[in-house]
Parts: structure tokens; sequence; C-alpha cells
């Protein structure tokens, strides 16, 4: 067995100090050994989105990370984003949109809108569809959920 | 996954001493974005894994001095977009990093990853090469310079020895006024691999360098230096003979599933013209 690797991680404002295997992926980590389920495991190979985190601000694919390079990082998953049980805009949007269908894309889908409003408020729609192209949605959502994405760039003051 | 060590050094110099002793059994790890993938397909299985990001020396970003504009090998595709000299002065590599992979492997994959990485496709390498790139590799024996043209070898080969790493790659800040554009097509829009990668290179004095990726086991460039690309009097005819000389070394796979090499061929010349009216536009509108 390689030598576990001690790490220090904030997921979701809450601080983890624990030893990881070299070959964990951080999207491991975060299903299987914390239970952050929301975050999901599909293709695997940065091609679905289905497991995009914030990393320090920034949108990755989980699955192509290794955890032991979290070492020091504020992770964000989908779980981080309701505030005292309550939906953030953001989430209250994809749901007044319809934007979930089987809901499974759903959680990556809110953290590449999340993070590509936090750089682009006002996003065009183009720029909503480019953004969020690491993000696949085998139901067909993607109208909706650049619709919902729309409308809280509107709520905020953005140009209808 | 294969199990393996990971290794974090906190300086260049311990990097060589364990590539030294370890080189053979150990990958390079920056971004991850291909690594990763080829750990988990078992397609690699080294006894080490060394992570670059902790170097202090590696993380100096984008910097300019004497007429050079170096990038370290942290830098990832997102850093490159967002930065000024780049933009300024290599809009052509600009072009190829918005169009690498999605957003969230731009905020990983490093431009250097993608060079070592020595895929035939990577879209990176097209700008570079028509940007003049030297990659500055470091092993036990020092440092070497290497012209990125020297680099490639063919599909995941590089000239690289199993104790040698980069850690900084270079760009002449051009010293002629020069147009270039980077375009490509891919089977679908979006996050799509390059069925063909082009970059076209226009000096103010009428010298062409063109580079394409995607249509033989490395990225090529060619240079031509007639003028009779940019000469507006020159007839289709002329502009299609350089054309056809400088497509001459594109031999594309037989087997890759992307596109047949019959199409792949016949999207090098539209590509090539499209790039080529793109980049004189941008040197009519004044270049770098």
């Amino acid at each position: 067995m390689a030598k576990p690797i001690p790490i220090e991680i904030n997921i979701d404002n809450r601080n983890y100090r624990l030893e990881v295997s070299p070959s964990m992926r951080l999207l491991d980590l975060l299903r299987e050994k914390l239970d952050f389920t929301a975050t999901k495991e599909c293709c695997s190979i940065g091609e679905c989105g289905a497991c995009t985190v914030l990393v320090n601000g920034r949108a990755v694919d989980s699955c192509l990370m290794l955890a032991a390079e979290a070492d020091g990082a504020t992770i964000l998953t989908a779980e981080g984003l309701s505030q005292d049980g309550h939906l953030n805009d953001l989430q209250e949007a994809f749901l007044e949109k319809g934007a979930v269908q089987c809901g499974f894309c759903t959680p990556g889908q809110l953290i590449s809108a999340t993070y590509l409003l936090s750089h682009n408020p006002h996003p065009s729609r183009e720029e909503v569809e480019e953004g969020m192209a690491g993000n696949l949605c085998r139901c067909g959502c993607y109208e909706r959920i650049i619709d919902a994405v729309i409308s809280v760039s509107e709520k905020n003051g953005g140009e209808k | 996954m294969f199990d393996f060590e990971y290794i974090r050094p906190i300086s260049v110099s311990d990097a060589v001493d364990f590539l030294k002793a370890h080189g053979s059994e150990t990958r390079m790890l920056a971004g991850g974005t291909d690594l990763l993938i080829q750990l988990r397909n078992n397609e690699i299985k080294p006894l080490f894994i060394l992570d670059l990001k902790h170097i202090p020396e590696l993380q100096t970003g984008i910097q300019q001095k004497n007429g050079i504009v170096s990038i370290s090998a942290t830098v990832t595709m997102s850093d490159l977009i967002m930065n000024e000299l780049i933009n300024r002065y290599f809009p052509a590599l600009i072009d190829a990093a918005k169009v690498i992979g999605s957003v969230q492997i731009r905020n990983r994959a490093t431009l250097i990853g993608n060079i070592c990485n020595a895929s035939p496709a990577a879209d990176s390498a097209p700008p570079l090469l028509v940007y003049g790139a030297e990659v500055v590799a470091i092993g036990p024996k020092g440092i070497r310079h290497i012209p990125l043209n020297e680099f490639f070898v063919r599909s995941g080969v590089t000239i690289l020895q199993e104790d040698e790493f980069v850690t900084f790659l270079e760009l002449p800040i051009p010293q002629k006024k020069m147009g270039a554009a980077h375009v490509r097509r891919t089977r679908r829009r979006g996050h799509d691999l390059a069925s063909v990668t082009l970059c076209c290179g226009v000096e103010e004095t009428g010298i062409v360098r063109l580079s394409y990726g995607s249509v033989g086991p490395r990225p090529m460039l060619v240079v031509d230096e007639s003028g009779v690309l940019v000469d507006r009097k020159a007839s289709e005819e002329s502009k299609a003979i350089v054309f056809e000389s400088m497509f001459s070394q594109a031999n594309p796979s037989k087997t890759s599933m992307r596109a047949s090499p019959a199409y792949r061929l016949a999207m090098l010349r539209v590509l090539g013209k499209e790039a080529l009216e793109l980049a004189i536009s941008r040197l009519d509108e004044g270049g770098l």
C-alpha cells in the first residue's frame, strides 16, 4: 500500500483534517469518504461535468483531480449552495424554469452556473452556452438551464 | 486506479534529484486532466506521481523579460486566456486556449502539460509553433533550450529524456508586425477534440508561417517566403500551388475515429484559407 497523505481541506464551510490514499480522486473523497453525494460520478474522464465542484473558486471536474492535490483547498459542492435550509436564487431559478428533469446532472450544472455568474454576473445567452459546455444533460434540458441562469442575471439587474 | 506514491517536491532541484533516481518510474503531474485518465484506464502504471504545483520557482506565471514572454509549468489555459501579455502579443494562442476542453478542463489543464502530452491534435501546438516557442527543460545534466519544432517526435512522444522535465515555455515577442489566427474543425460544437487544428501567422514582410495538427503523427510547421499568399494581385491558382506544397506533409491516420483522412485533408485546405484571411485582416488592423 502506498503511503497515505495527510491533508487539510475545507468543504462547504467545514474544515476536515484527514489522510487520503495517493490514488484517491477528489470525487472519491467527497462521495465515498465524506458522504457529499450530491456531487455525481458519471463519465469519470472530464467530459460530462456531473462531478463539477469549485476548488478555490474555480470550477473543476473532481474526477480529474487527486484528493492529495486538494490539500489546503476550499471546496464548494452543490450541497453548500443553500443557506440555513433555504435554496439560493440559482437553485430556485432551476425549479421555476423547469431546468431539472431527472436531476442527475443538476448539482454539476448548478456549480458551473455559480462559477460563470461569479466572474460574469450578466452573461449573454451565448456566453452561458460556452460557459456551461462542459456539463451534459441527457434529458436535454439545456434551453431551460440557460433560461434559469439568465433569469438570475436579470433578477440581479442584468439586461432582459 | 493503480497504487502509486504521491511526491510533492518544493524545489526544482529536489524534483531533478528525484527524477535522477526514479525517472523511468515517475510521471509528472501539473493539471492532471490527461494523466488521471491514463492512470484510471491503466494505460500507464508509474510507481510515483510527482506534483509540480508546490514548487515556488514554477509558480512565476507569465512574465516578460528582454523581449521574451516566459510561461511557467503551472500556468493553466484559463490563466493564459485572462493574461494581458498573451492577449496583446499572442492572440492566436488565445484563440486556441479558448477552445481547449471545457471551462472545467481549462481551469486545470496546463499549457506545458498540453505540450508534453504530445498529442498530434493538441490545439496549443500550432500557435506555439507559429510564434517560435522554445521549451526549457531541466535534468541532471542541466538546462536545455529546445525549439518546440524539435520537441515533438510522434503521438505521445517527445525528445525529453526520462530524467528531464519542462519548467518553462518561452515565446519571443514578434519583432516585426504580425497577424496570426488559430482555427479548427471538431465533430460538434463545444467540448471536443480537433479533427483538424491549424494556425497561420503572417508577417508584414510577406512571410507566412503555417502550422497544423491532427493530420499526422505530430504537429507540423511550414514556412513560405514567396509572398504569394499575401499578394492581393496573385491569382487563386498560384496561391493554391503554394498551399498544396505547404500541406504536402499532412498524412492523417486511417484508423482515427474522429474523421476520415479524406475529410481531414479537405478541411485542412478550407481552414488554411480561413486562417490566412483572418491573419491578414488582423495584420491590416495593426497586428501586434
